[in-house]
């Protein structure tokens, strides 16, 4: 096994040497894994920690991490291939949540986008709305539950409209901004162009407005998340991920109730991965530094 | 054909331009000189239709300027912000060509066109930021000439380039209105580069209330260059009475 490890070095090297492109190439790998290490470094030795503490101890309350996964690994995801490998528990309590977020905050991101520009483009629009909308953002979302509670009665319209009218407010406000923000000579470039409204908004105001936008719509993500689990906490919610916390809570399963928390962690960073990775993909491109 | 009758332009009470008559004739190529913050910039504007709000009258080949007229193109000076970064270069240059409904490919083949002509090869895939300062106003220069206006406006276009690269776009600019005969209103600050361009040279006062005090044919041969042309008798003698004009007060 060694030669073939040999040779490839060997001619990375002689391939140096003769001065090709992939110079930087080598000394690049190990940067990344020093980083990735960096990156989780403190995480794996807290979990390791928490394993040593949590076995010495041996609390109810306080289960050892590997317990945690063994369960939720039990519970959610040692289904059959065909499902993905999805038990029914998760099929009926994860996927539900994961709907409603998805919908919730698809719509906050349209809706918020949407009115953004309108707010951010008409300075009297601006003028008009900007109290109301710093008001209805000061709100603290979770509070305006038991009103769509009322409204809506429980169930899958509540959950979405409540986090529809959490995840919103930063869209709308950040785009608002953004989109207020247009250079002016932007502006008079895309007058003398005679760019068409449509065309002024497509080619200049929203890619001007997108590193706003995105950092709204970050924002927007994480309140999802927090709606979709609040507004399934509430007695009366069949089934998700808030649901199972609240029952395993009544039957004092710790473990189902730590899974479900660990479940919520990892659900919220894969999903800010997942809008980090568009946006560098969307704004990263064609932008200097500078601008 | 520009026209500008009795043009005054204000801002609030502050008057900017005062009582400006003019006439371009179609394949002039004009440079408007004044000092600093005499109301240049403005007065582009104006006939730009950027400033719709003007006293006298204002017509391009006969019709009244109220707006962006059709046939016209700016270059500004600041072409890392009149440029869209998000777009490539050939994303830029293509961008005014959607209004006449060329198809996609047609629109592509015609900006790659214009940009060979302003020099600029195998840069239609690049981001204006990826280019030096001076490729970056050819491509803005390609983005006004690709709909073949009858008018380009230029504010001070070279006026943030080095010596070397500023020669190179005169040189360029030059070449496209022999070979294009489009109408080219140029306003500078700099004395030998409105000599050395211009067809006819008129200077600015100081504002406020800016208005017209020189206007000067520029006869000096048609094929210019940039050594012998700026050595020559009658270049000194026009640079210096243009000189002596914008210092005037």
């Amino acid at each position: 096994m060694k030669q073939p490890g040999g040779g490839a070095s060997r001619s990375t090297r002689s391939a140096r040497s003769a001065g090709s492109a992939s110079v930087p190439r080598r000394p690049r790998a190990p940067a990344v894994v020093r980083h990735a290490l960096l990156r989780w470094i403190v995480l794996a030795l807290a979990v390791a920690v928490w394993q040593l503490v949590a076995r010495a101890h041996g609390s109810v309350y306080f289960p050892p991490p590997a317990e945690i996964a063994r369960h939720a690994h039990a519970l959610w995801f040692s289904g059959p291939a065909r499902h993905v490998f999805l038990t029914d528990a998760a099929v009926a309590d994860i996927l539900p949540s994961l709907g409603r977020m998805t919908a919730g905050f698809a719509l906050a991101a349209v809706v918020g986008i949407a009115l953004g520009v309108a707010v951010g483009r008409s300075r009297r629009a601006y003028a008009l709305c900007n109290p109301v909308l710093q008001f209805a953002r000061a709100v603290p979302p979770p509070a305006l539950v038991p009103v769509f509670v009322v409204i809506f009665d429980f169930g899958t319209p509540m959950q979405i409209a409540s986090i529809v009218f959490s995840a919103v407010w930063p869209v709308l406000i950040n785009t608002a901004e953004g989109a207020r923000d247009t250079d002016p000579l932007r502006l008079e470039v895309a007058a003398v162009l005679r760019l068409t409204p449509a065309e002024r908004l497509g080619f200049l105001v929203l890619p001007s407005a997108l590193p706003r936008i995105f950092a709204g719509l970050r924002l927007s993500l994480s309140l999802s998340l927090i709606l979709m689990v609040f507004s399934e906490l509430l007695p009366g919610t069949a089934n998700g991920i808030g649901f199972t916390l609240t029952d395993a809570q009544s039957r004092s399963d710790l473990l189902t109730v730590w899974a479900a928390l660990v479940l919520l962690g990892a659900l919220g960073y894969l999903l800010n991965t997942g809008l980090l990775a568009v946006e560098k993909r969307l704004v990263g491109r064609g932008r200097t530094p500078t601008v | 054909m520009l026209r500008l009758d009795t043009v005054g332009q204000h801002y609030g009470d502050h008057q900017v331009l005062h009582d400006i008559t003019l006439t371009v004739p179609g394949g002039q190529l004009l440079c408007v000189v004044g000092p600093s913050g005499c109301g240049k910039s403005t007065l582009l504007r104006t006939v730009a239709g950027l400033l719709p709000a003007y006293d006298g009258t204002i017509t391009l080949d006969g019709a009244p300027v109220r707006g962006v007229p059709d046939n016209l193109a700016v270059v500004f000076q600041d072409y890392a912000r009149s440029l869209y970064p998000w777009l490539t270069v050939r994303e830029n240059v293509a961008l005014p060509l959607r209004r006449r409904g060329l198809p996609r490919a047609e629109r592509r083949a015609e900006a790659d066109r214009i940009l060979a002509q302003v020099g600029l090869t195998d840069t239609a895939r690049r981001h204006p930021w990826q280019l030096s300062g001076g490729m970056q106003q050819r491509v803005a220069i390609a983005r006004a000439l690709v709909c073949r206006p009858s008018l380009l406006l230029m504010d001070e276009p070279f006026g943030s380039l080095d010596a070397q690269t500023r020669e190179d776009l005169e040189d360029l600019l030059l070449e496209v209105h022999r070979t294009d005969g489009v109408t080219i209103v140029f306003v500078t600050h700099d004395i030998d580069e409105s000599v050395y361009l211009g067809d006819r040279v008129v200077v600015l006062s100081q504002g406020p209330g800016a208005k017209v005090v020189l206007d000067l044919p520029v006869e000096l041969p048609g094929s210019r260059d940039q050594i012998t042309t700026r050595g020559l008798a009658e270049f000194v003698a026009l640079r210096s009475e243009v000189g002596r004009a914008v210092r005037k007060r």
